[in-house]
């Protein structure tokens, strides 16, 4: 990678001046961020290292808006957390299959989501879970958060804080992996709230997580994977990647084939 | 830029540039060439290492990133009087190994799995290992080796 | 001979394993040279361009940079291909010139058109990023079908894209004669199959490092490399002409090979030509995108093919028309791939009387093709398996039954086959049988029932295969082709104090040479293996070797360790009985020790070597030499050329689970019988079959290099070539492996080959057991990888 200067701030303020700076970078686990720097794909003069923020660490659970989850945590982490296992269980399960076990000790879910991967899982439960998106300038709702691939609602020098999961009535996580790469070929999130159910879809979006009305009208009905239709009506196709490992048509019947697995 | 850490049980520090991913420290500054790199996707584990215990792969990681950290490399298992670490012994017996590349990174992983969980089933242990690609032995022996340290425990 | 448990036949743990195990192994990467400096490659984007220019001015002042070189500053020889193929109508195949640094041209995505050498790494490609390279685009050739219909053309020096046009015909009639005996057969049955292209990846990326002395004149190279003697001979004579005496190769421990670290590559050559421009050593290490686009590909096989059976289903005839990828240059073994070592294993283990093959090797612009364990073998395996799988599904007979009834038989060896080769010894039936009871064929039925309990389709396959190894008999390919006789050299040395360091040709990078060789050493002198050292891998220390490839360590190098033993033993014989004053005829060497026959005398194999270099009562030979006379020292060598291929050979069974939803399969069981000769380490023989099998259910089921029409590879890195992980292969109990024994004819070890036989027997098993599943939803033939994507569309097409 080409070099870069390296800061390691101590305060989100003094984090967030040197995230102002232009072509710099947030740092959280790395794990797709150094990646693409070795390829030389991304190379920012200032990389800002939110290691030492405190305030982005720690899992707590908060009345109002249930699970909350410090940007800075990793997967392994939500993966093993009691709290979490008990309240958002899919949450956990997700977690404890992205990636690999050396990718969950190190990637974060402030990093996942920042870099809105269209195959990464956490957009997918912070969609269907109707989440927020906590900076260190305001709260921004999930529908408003994902701005299609890699792109989020965030701006220059705008740093996630906290996660916030609302806990669910019911929810899971399905996740059809992409043989290589082990990221989402296909995964579906469905969350039943007292606010509805919300469907979200990861890995198969040309424009990234996207939520499906028809599958939520379904489940909403019945929360049961024996109310998900077969399958999808055929506008959905059109939205889908197809690359070498699926056509549209293989991801659409996934999404189905996923929700209908017991 | 100084980095600082520990590294299998010493104090170790070295003058690097800010890309430097900890690999190379451990490659190249360290000289400690056991850590090998196999991808450039964060896909092979070949490059695994502990920090504080946990596994990572040391190519997806900063030397910077690792500021203060306790590090164990391959080089670091065996005991301060020579023996063989136990997953290295199983290794052996079970003949988990062919080439040797992807080894120290097996037995960087396995280590961090049987951390947490000590008596893991067979679908654990291959769960386990997707972070790990062996080219040579089929992971037939490995699993076997792992389980037989488990086994032991 | 010995029974000192370390022998033939036991199951010793390795020598190599502390090494590897404690991280003090010594890979090239790992090795750096004082004052050294790093290379970088500039390699193409584009699949096929002319150069019209290159800038390097730019580079060449940027900071920390030592030098750029182009092609045109590298004049020297071409890649060399160490085969020559002539084809069918006499003419010898097209070797269009592969120069190491690209000249005027681009012919694959990964094409290298410079080098940038600096104090760093990162130097060096900081500085690459300033080379302004002048392309011309052109429309790059990438389909084989239509890359010789006419029209672009790869090289100019190969019209239609065609490196040659091969035949191999049984029948004094030709090809007409073979057609005409398929359409007087009662059934026949044909098959289109595409072999999948697939991308080696041994696990340590290649590395090079060139250091010339500018003292001595020598250059020294470091390489990835699984024979470094012939990397001398191509890279010394044919392309820098450095002559052997004043070049040394040297592999250490290497990371794997599977075939793609036999070839000389270019970047070898670049460095150590640079070291002697920038007089310091150059160090290189691939990336592992890097290794994409320039490691030698594997497989990629079209074919069309015919099996015509008699109306008692004797197979009759078999026709096989295949093109073969070799991508944009001749790589080292290309064009022997799918001609000696694929078309002469078409008569598997059949009593088929007519066979013709016809192969025509296409030049396209993706990076070149060559071996891949197995080799033009598993290709042979896969289509032979396929179609005969086929057959007895179309004419609706048992598969196992058909496959019995066409067997060679157990008392027909040596049987001669209509594709050139001889076989020397086998015995089909048993590894058949063997298997089918290991794997419970009979009781599928009741576990298939049980699988559709759970919504999932269970199939069942099988597969028995042949291979040729042993590579190879010197008068059989040199009368194919082949430029370079493919012996094995071994000297094994005795110590005075009766230890012994065995110098071999072969190399070891996983195979664990050094405690299989050194078995024998154990068991032929009667010696504590901790007294044997086995030495390979230099040119410097191994006086001469061909190296590790084709299944031939043990069958050709451990055949010349065996009888150079062999010569030692004898000399010590006469030595020790010069020692006891008694004939040499009643001296008789076992456990280490020699003893004059119906006496107590005795003399340890130490004593004996002591007294070889410490001759104090030796009857020296004179200046006028008698022959009588004995020469001080115990050392010796021996050049061994096998009189044939060797002959493995089994039967591979396979069980998969397909859930129809997703199409993704599991791999629920394999059961692998093979007859690899005599076993003289069972541990790692089972390693050899279970990695084999790993990149057999790889090629099955998970890998392909996929190029798309802009001769883009899009399966260039791990996170889209899948390599098999420990959750794709079977459970430990889902795992059985095991031997059945004939001896090999024609070396005295008795010994046939196992490094490839579980890529050649198991991806048939794989595919016909994925479509014993299908079968009931009316899935008639997927190609490899079977993909859950591919799986899924099958379905659906047979659905529609």
């Amino acid at each position: 990678m080409k070099t870069f200067e390296y800061h390691k701030p101590s305060s989100l303020d003094d984090a967030a001046k040197l995230l102002a700076q232009a072509d710099a970078v947030a740092l959280a686990g790395g794990m797709t961020l150094l990646p693409v720097m070795k390829q030389r794909l991304n190379s920012p003069s200032v990389v800002v290292d939110l290691a030492a923020l405190e305030d982005l660490r720690g899992i707590r659970e908060n009345e109002s808006k249930g699970v909350v989850l410090g940007a800075m945590t990793t997967h392994a982490e939500v993966a093993g957390d009691a709290l979490v296992r008990e309240k958002l269980p899919a949450l956990a399960e997700l977690a404890a299959g992205i990636g690999d076990a050396q990718v969950r000790n190190r990637g974060t879910v402030g990093g996942s989501l920042a870099n809105n991967d269209p195959a990464a899982d956490y957009p997918a439960a912070l969609l269907a879970l109707n989440g927020s998106v906590h900076t260190n300038k305001r709260e921004i709702a999930a529908d408003d958060f994902f701005a299609g691939l890699f792109a989020t609602a965030l701006e220059e020098g705008e740093i996630i804080r906290h996660l916030h999961f609302p806990i669910p009535e019911k929810a899971g996580y399905k996740k059809f992996p992409q043989p290589a790469s082990l990221y989402a070929l296909v995964g579906v999130f469905a969350a039943k709230t007292n606010g509805g159910v919300r469907v979200a879809v990861t890995g198969a979006g040309s424009e990234g997580v996207f939520r499906v009305p028809e599958l939520e009208e379904a489940l909403g009905k019945d929360f049961s994977p024996e109310s998900v239709p077969e399958k999808l009506s055929d506008g959905v196709e059109e939205k889908l990647l197809n690359d070498i490992h699926g056509s549209p048509q293989y991801r659409a019947a996934l999404i189905t084939a996923l929700l209908r697995s017991p | 830029m100084r980095v600082q850490m520990t590294v299998n049980g010493k104090a170790v520090s070295g003058e690097v540039a800010p890309e430097t991913l900890l690999a190379q420290f451990l490659r190249e500054n360290l000289r400690l060439t056991g850590t090998h790199i196999g991808c450039d996707t964060s896909q092979c584990g070949a490059c695994v290492v502990l920090c504080g215990g946990k596994s990572v792969k040391s190519c997806t990681m900063l030397a910077a990133q690792a500021e203060g950290a306790d590090i164990t490399t391959i080089e670091g298992m065996e005991s301060p009087g020579g023996e063989l670490h136990p997953l290295q012994e199983a290794f052996r017996q079970n003949h988990g190994l062919q080439c040797g590349f992807c080894t120290p990174g097996m037995v960087m992983s396995a280590a961090d799995l049987l951390r947490q969980n000590p008596s893991p089933s067979e679908e654990e242990i291959r769960h386990w290992l997707e972070g790990n690609i062996c080219r040579c032995t089929g992971y037939h022996n490995i699993v076997k080796a792992v389980q037989a340290v488990a086994a032991a425990k | 001979m010995s029974d000192n448990g370390h022998g033939i036949g036991a199951p010793v743990k390795r020598v190599e394993d502390f090494r590897f195990l404690t991280g003090r192994g010594t890979y090239t990467d790992d090795i750096n040279r004082p004052n050294q400096t790093c290379a970088f490659f500039l390699r193409s984007p584009h699949a096929r361009a002319q150069i019209k220019s290159i800038d390097a001015a730019k580079a060449k002042s940027a900071p920390g940079v030592v030098a750029v070189f182009t092609g045109g500053d590298m004049q020297c020889g071409g890649i060399p291909c160490g085969w020559q193929v002539t084809d069918k109508n006499g003419e010898p195949m097209k070797e269009p010139p592969h120069p190491p640094l690209a000249k005027d041209k681009v012919s694959h995505v990964g094409d290298q058109v410079a080098v940038v050498i600096a104090e760093s790494l990162s130097a060096a490609k900081d500085a690459a990023e300033l080379i302004a390279v002048d392309y011309e685009v052109q429309t790059p050739v990438v389909d084989m079908e239509k890359a010789i219909a006419g029209g672009d053309v790869v090289h100019e020096e190969a019209p239609g894209n065609l490196c040659y046009d091969w035949e191999l015909c049984t029948a004094e009639g030709g090809a007409k004669e073979v057609d005409d005996a398929i359409a007087n057969s009662a059934h026949s049955v044909s098959l289109r199959i595409v072999n999948n292209r697939l991308a080696p990846n041994a696990m340590e990326p290649r590395a090079a490092i060139g250091d010339y002395d500018l003292a001595s004149g020598e250059y020294t190279l470091y390489t990835t490399s699984q024979n470094p003697h012939v990397i001398r001979l191509l890279m010394g004579a044919f392309v820098l002409g450095i002559p052997e005496h004043k070049l040394r190769v040297v592999a250490p421990d290497v990371g794997g090979g599977f075939g793609s670290k036999i070839f000389h590559y270019a970047e070898e050559a670049v460095v150590t030509w640079a070291s002697a421009q920038i007089k310091r050593p150059v160090k290189w290490t691939a990336e592992r995108s890097e290794s994409f686009v320039s490691d030698a590909h594997g497989r990629d096989h079209i074919t069309d093919v015919t099996l015509a059976l008699d109306a008692e289903h004797k197979f009759t005839a078999l026709k096989v028309q295949t093109l073969a990828n070799m991508g944009a240059y001749l790589s080292t073994f290309a064009s022997c791939v799918p001609t000696y070592l694929y078309a002469t294993l078409l008569a598997g283990v059949y009593t088929t009387p007519k066979i013709c093959a016809g192969v025509k090797a296409v030049f396209t612009n993706t990076v070149p093709v060559d071996a891949y364990r197995g080799a033009g073998r598993p290709e042979a395996t896969f289509l032979l398996e396929r179609i005969v799988e086929q057959a007895a599904r179309k004419l609706g007979v048992d598969r196992v039954e058909l496959r019995r009834k066409n067997f060679i038989a157990p008392d027909a060896f040596p049987y001669q086959t209509p594709v050139a080769l001889q076989y020397d010894s086998g015995d089909y039936h048993s590894s058949l049988e063997k298997a089918l009871a290991m794997s419970d064929w009979e009781g599928f039925a009741a576990r298939k029932k049980e699988s559709a309990a759970n919504g999932k389709l269970r199939g069942i396959g099988i597969s028995t295969y042949i291979e040729a190894c042993g590579i190879a008999p010197s008068a059989v390919v040199g009368s194919l082709g082949a430029r370079a006789g493919l012996f094995e050299a071994a000297t094994v040395r005795v110590h005075p104090t009766g230890s012994v360091t065995v110098f071999t040709g072969s190399h070891s990078h996983g195979q664990g040479h050094e405690t299989t060789f050194a078995q024998i050493v154990a068991e032929k002198l009667g010696l504590p293996m901790e007294n044997i050292s086995i030495v390979h891998g230099d040119t410097a220390k191994v006086p001469f070797g061909m190296g590790t490839y084709g299944s031939r360590s043990l069958a050709v190098g451990g055949e010349a360790i065996s009888r150079a033993l062999n010569k030692i033993a004898e000399k010590a014989r006469k030595i020790a009985a010069h020692l006891m004053e008694a004939d040499a005829a009643d001296v008789v060497f076992a456990n280490g020790e020699f003893a004059v026959k119906g006496t107590d005398k005795k003399k340890a194999f130490a004593e004996v070597s002591l007294a070889a270099y410490v001759p104090h009562n030796f009857p020296h030979k004179s200046a006028h030499d008698d022959g009588e006379g004995l020469e001080p020292g115990l050392e010796e060598q021996a050049f061994y050329d096998p009189l044939n291929f060797t002959y493995p050979a089994g039967c591979h069974i396979c069980e998969v689970e397909v859930e129809p939803e997703t199409g993704a399969v599991t791999v629920a069981a394999l059961t692998t019988v093979d007859d690899v000769g005599r076993v003289i380490n069972p541990m790692i023989v089972e390693g050899q079959v279970h990695g084999g099998l790993a990149q057999g259910v790889g090629q099955a089921l998970l890998e392909r290099a996929f190029y798309d029409d802009n001769g883009q590879l899009l399966s260039g890195s791990m996170m889209d070539y899948t390599l098999p992980r420990a959750k794709d292969m079977p459970p430990l109990s889902g795992l059985q492996t095991a031997t059945t024994e004939t001896l090999c004819a024609h070396n005295s070890l008795g010994v046939k080959g196992v490094g490839e036989t579980g890529t050649i027997g198991s991806p048939p098993a794989v595919i016909n057991a994925v479509l014993d599943a299908l079968a009931e939803r009316g899935v008639t033939d997927i190609q490899m990888p079977a993909t859950p994507f591919r799986v899924w569309s099958a379905l659906q097409e047979a659905g529609k």
